[in-house]
């Protein structure tokens, strides 16, 4: 039968081939811009600046910025160390405080220079404050949905001791330290805050109903009453820029607050790579990053806060995301040392 | 006499010298460099290190859980695979092919995004969280069965569909029983597909990291899951090159285990029989073929519901928002760009897999004339499915590591992404392709060859006819696999050019409830471009082939 039907399918097949081969790669924008007026900046997925912010860096210093972004922190860190003397950019952004040692054990970085913003100062690293230049910072702080708390007349937990407390039994979920970079910031506070003692914390925790999930997209949107639709606990463990994000209206109030007594900074540094095809141009992309332009544009693209204390933060953040005077410390260097440890103990605890 | 054995060796390596240059390249080269890192220690070379990883009781645990997972996921998704597979190639039911592109869906859903739609399901909200199935095991062997079920019914329903129902007829019409012509008759011609099936489906469920990371909890690990957690959080390349080691000789084994019960498949008819109609008998795999399709269907209908919602009401917001960019610039292309990059890596890698893959089938499926010759096809057989059995974070990063200088300086090429695809979806093309070019009698080609045909017109009499069709499935199936690749490609992605998962990923990564409802509208598209693309592919087949 059938030589007639198989036509219009042969005839099909091949205008589809031809059609969909006329939009692929190959022959298509396979360009190779010339290098010295090219400076590429590897990040992880994370990053993001408005267009006129990066269109003023190009006007300003004749360079294109090529932007290569791709996982996250930690995969950042071991694709800089793995790749080290060879890097394939110019300017590395986003290391953060728990994950510099690594980079710097490599030797990733040559010095940058360049004049660290007012203010900036208290967050450079005391090892390597040289090589890696602060650009902004974020606090990981536990988030409750006040909203949930008010219609059932209950307080909410204010420290990390009361979410152990029986009242906010099955309420709290956070991320896993191994696998989300929050959650690993999270394991540091209550190591800062109950020092030996942190694994008891962590059981109480546990035997409270906390719930831990692999990423803060799961946390937030999965198990928070107040991110998604089906979420269902008032207690989740987020960043101290969220509560910005849940207004009830346009100008309104947030109907969340972040707790200001769980916080850990994490700071996030960028640096000139050793090995850099462009090194001028590497250290002017780095002056940039820390310029006011940037610095300002900080919380509306990457909802975090600039270093500089010259420049300032939205008005939904001052009126609804107040920042944490102070937060819980580990240095960088005692992180770098027990990281493996504590990870491996922090996994026994709560796999038990 | 000798001379045309060397010949014929000679024919052999030019036909698997391409595959086996870029397979080299861009798979055990990467893979290599990697592994060798963990090995060498300080400048030294230090292979009892990475035995001494080994003897580490959590690796011991990695393993079991690795295992038994994808063992219990493998057999799940063959329980519902199977018999949708017979429903959904022999029984003349409406919209069939409609539900049969439906149920490939899954297989390239994001797991991040699945694993959200599971939740809502599975969850302390959801509509079982009365199971309290929400994490661990069970949770992860259902999400195992979710994506690979799709594999089975689509391996075993090409096998099925082109196997000539006459023999069964004939046993039936002898007297027996429809379990009879099962075991004796359609069994032994389904074997080599249904084990070609089994295999991958096991090696995707044993090396699955979105499913298990987002399913398991941080309580279950598998090997997979913790390379990445050794690589990137720990940064002990040492440990990670042992568990790579390790997944690769379970892989091997496995590999060898399989092509001994690879039986080669019978004769393949040259037609399609026409599908018949519904007996009373059918009911059970009909149930089942509902169970699957429901199963399936769950998740994907609370992500459409989950799109369709803003701020609590039903709007489609979230399907405008996809020409944008999110709120705050989330991305730095609109999501409608990142499609289009998508389908044009989709187009590449398509290709790049169906010309390796084509080659791969031919070489590995023509008949030996020595057991040396045997030993080597059926060793290239399996090399090419190795890229299966290895992790993506390992791939990724000696992708990084080895194609680093000269005219290999390939980090940053835009091909990459699609060679990586590619070789991801090869073992699917070769294993579609396998069984049927397996089942061609050798006696046709003698008879083309006898009639004056040279090499050429034998393969466009013989061959072609038949391979014609599996090669458009295959060609859809890479297709698809390419469009939801997520794995190397997060790794290995240009910022200018992101996929459409990649751009998922980011959105739920940025707070802000628009960018949410764009991260499950930009799934449904990608969910329903794949469905498209299957659909496509399921009206092209050829109904009869029998013209020829």
């Amino acid at each position: 039968m059938p030589a007639r039907r198989r036509i219009p399918a042969l005839a099909a097949t091949t205008t589809m081939v031809l059609a969909l081969t006329g939009c692929s790669l190959i022959g298509g924008d396979s360009e190779k811009a010339d290098r010295a007026d090219q400076v590429v900046l590897v990040t992880h997925e994370s990053f993001a600046l408005p267009d006129e912010v990066v269109d003023a860096f190009e006007d300003e210093t004749g360079l294109e910025l090529v932007v290569r972004a791709s996982s996250d922190a930690g995969a950042l860190a071991t694709k800089l160390a793995l790749s080290a003397d060879n890097p394939s950019g110019d300017v590395a952004f986003g290391i953060d405080n728990t994950f510099a040692s690594r980079v710097l054990d490599a030797g990733v970085f040559e010095p940058y220079d360049a004049e660290l913003p007012e203010g900036a100062e208290r967050f450079a690293l005391a090892e390597g404050g040289d090589l890696l230049a602060p650009v902004d910072q974020a606090s990981v702080c536990i988030n409750v949905d006040s909203a949930w708390f008010a219609k059932r007349k209950l307080e909410a937990p204010s420290s990390l001791e009361d979410l152990a407390k029986p009242a906010y039994e099955d309420l709290t979920a956070v991320s896993s330290a191994s696998s989300s970079s929050p959650g690993m910031a999270f394991l540091l506070a209550t190591r800062a805050a109950f020092g030996e003692k942190w694994d008891d914390y962590w059981r109480d925790l546990l035997d409270n109903g906390l719930k831990i999930v692999d990423g803060w997209t799961e946390a937030y949107y999965g198990e928070f009453s107040a991110g998604g639709e089906k979420g269902t606990r008032p207690v989740v463990l987020s960043y101290d820029s969220s509560p910005a994000f849940t207004l009830d209206g346009p100008g309104g109030r947030s109907t969340t607050a972040a707790l200001l007594d769980t916080c850990f900074r994490q700071v996030e540094y960028a640096g000139v790579l050793k090995g850099a095809k462009n090194p001028e141009g590497a250290q002017e992309l780095v002056e940039f990053l820390l310029g006011p332009e940037v610095q300002a544009a900080l919380p509306g693209s990457m909802y975090v806060r600039p270093v500089s204390g010259e420049v300032s933060v939205p008005q939904e953040w001052s009126a609804n995301a107040p920042e944490p005077d102070d937060a819980w410390e580990v240095a960088p260097a005692e992180i770098a040392a027990n990281r493996d440890t504590w990870l491996e103990e922090w996994t026994d605890v709560v796999t038990r | 006499m000798d001379r045309a054995k060397l010949g014929r060796l000679a024919g052999l390596a030019a036909l698997a010298a391409g595959p086996l240059v870029v397979l080299t390249l861009f798979f055990l080269l990467p893979v290599a460099g990697m592994v060798g890192r963990g090995f060498v220690v300080d400048g030294t070379f230090d292979p009892l290190g990475v035995l001494e990883v080994l003897a580490r009781p959590r690796v011991g645990r990695v393993l079991g859980f690795t295992l038994a997972s994808a063992t219990a996921g493998t057999v799940l998704s063959l329980l519902l695979g199977l018999p949708s597979a017979y429903v959904l190639s022999r029984l003349d039911l409406p919209a069939r092919r409609l539900v049969r592109a439906v149920l490939l869906v899954p297989f390239v859903l994001p797991t991040i995004v699945v694993g959200v739609a599971f939740r809502d399901v599975l969850g302390e909200g959801g509509p079982l969280g009365f199971l309290g199935w929400e994490q661990g095991p069970v949770a992860v062997v259902l999400g195992l069965a979710f994506f690979n079920a799709a594999v089975v019914i689509r391996t075993v329903g090409a096998a099925w569909e082109s196997l000539d129902p006459r023999p069964g007829e004939a046993a039936a019409a002898l007297g027996a029983t429809p379990f009879q012509v099962l075991t004796t008759v359609t069994w032994p011609a389904l074997r080599g597909s249904v084990v070609s099936a089994t295999s991958v489906v096991f090696l995707f469920c044993a090396t699955s990291f979105g499913v298990v990371l987002t399913l398991g909890g941080v309580r279950w690990a598998t090997v997979e899951t913790e390379i990445y957690l050794l690589t990137t959080s720990l940064f002990d390349l040492r440990a990670a090159a042992a568990l790579s080691v390790l997944q690769l000789v379970v892989v091997v084994v496995l590999l060898a285990l399989t092509a001994r019960f690879r039986a080669p498949g019978a004769p393949v008819a040259r037609r399609t029989s026409a599908p018949r109609r519904v007996r009373p008998a059918d009911a059970p795999a009909l149930a089942v073929t509902a169970l699957t399709l429901a199963f399936v269907a769950l998740p994907i209908i609370t992500l459409v519901q989950g799109s369709l919602r803003v701020g609590g009401e039903w709007s489609l917001d979230n399907y405008r928002a996809l020409a944008g960019r999110g709120s705050d610039q989330a991305l730095l292309v609109p999501v409608t760009d990142a499609l289009a990059s998508s389908l044009r890596i989709a187009v590449d890698a398509t290709w790049m897999a169906l010309g390796l893959g084509l080659l791969l089938a031919v070489v590995v499926t023509r008949r030996s004339h020595s057991p040396a010759e045997r030993r080597v096809r059926s060793a290239l057989d399996a090399v090419f499915m190795l890229p299966l059995g290895v992790s993506a974070v390992t791939l990724g990063f000696g992708l990084l590591v080895t194609l680093d200088s000269g005219p290999l300086d390939l980090r940053d090429s835009p091909l990459l992404v699609p060679i990586a695809q590619a070789l991801v979806a090869l073992p699917l093309v070769v294993r579609t392709l396998v069984p049927v070019l397996a089942g061609i009698d050798d006696r046709q080609r003698q008879a083309a060859a006898s009639l004056g045909a040279g090499a050429w017109r034998t393969w466009l009499t013989v061959e072609v006819p038949v391979v014609w069709k599996p090669l458009l499935a295959a060609s859809g199936f890479a297709f698809a696999a390419s469009l939801g690749e997520f794995g190397a490609t997060s790794f290995l992605v240009r910022d200018e050019a992101p996929t459409l998962p990649v751009v998922i990923f980011r959105l739920l990564g940025h707070p802000g409830e628009m960018n949410y409802g764009m991260a499950l509208a930009a799934s449904v598209v990608l969910a329903a471009t794949t469905a498209l693309v299957m659909l496509a592919v399921e009206q092209l087949r050829v109904p009869s082939l029998g013209a020829m």
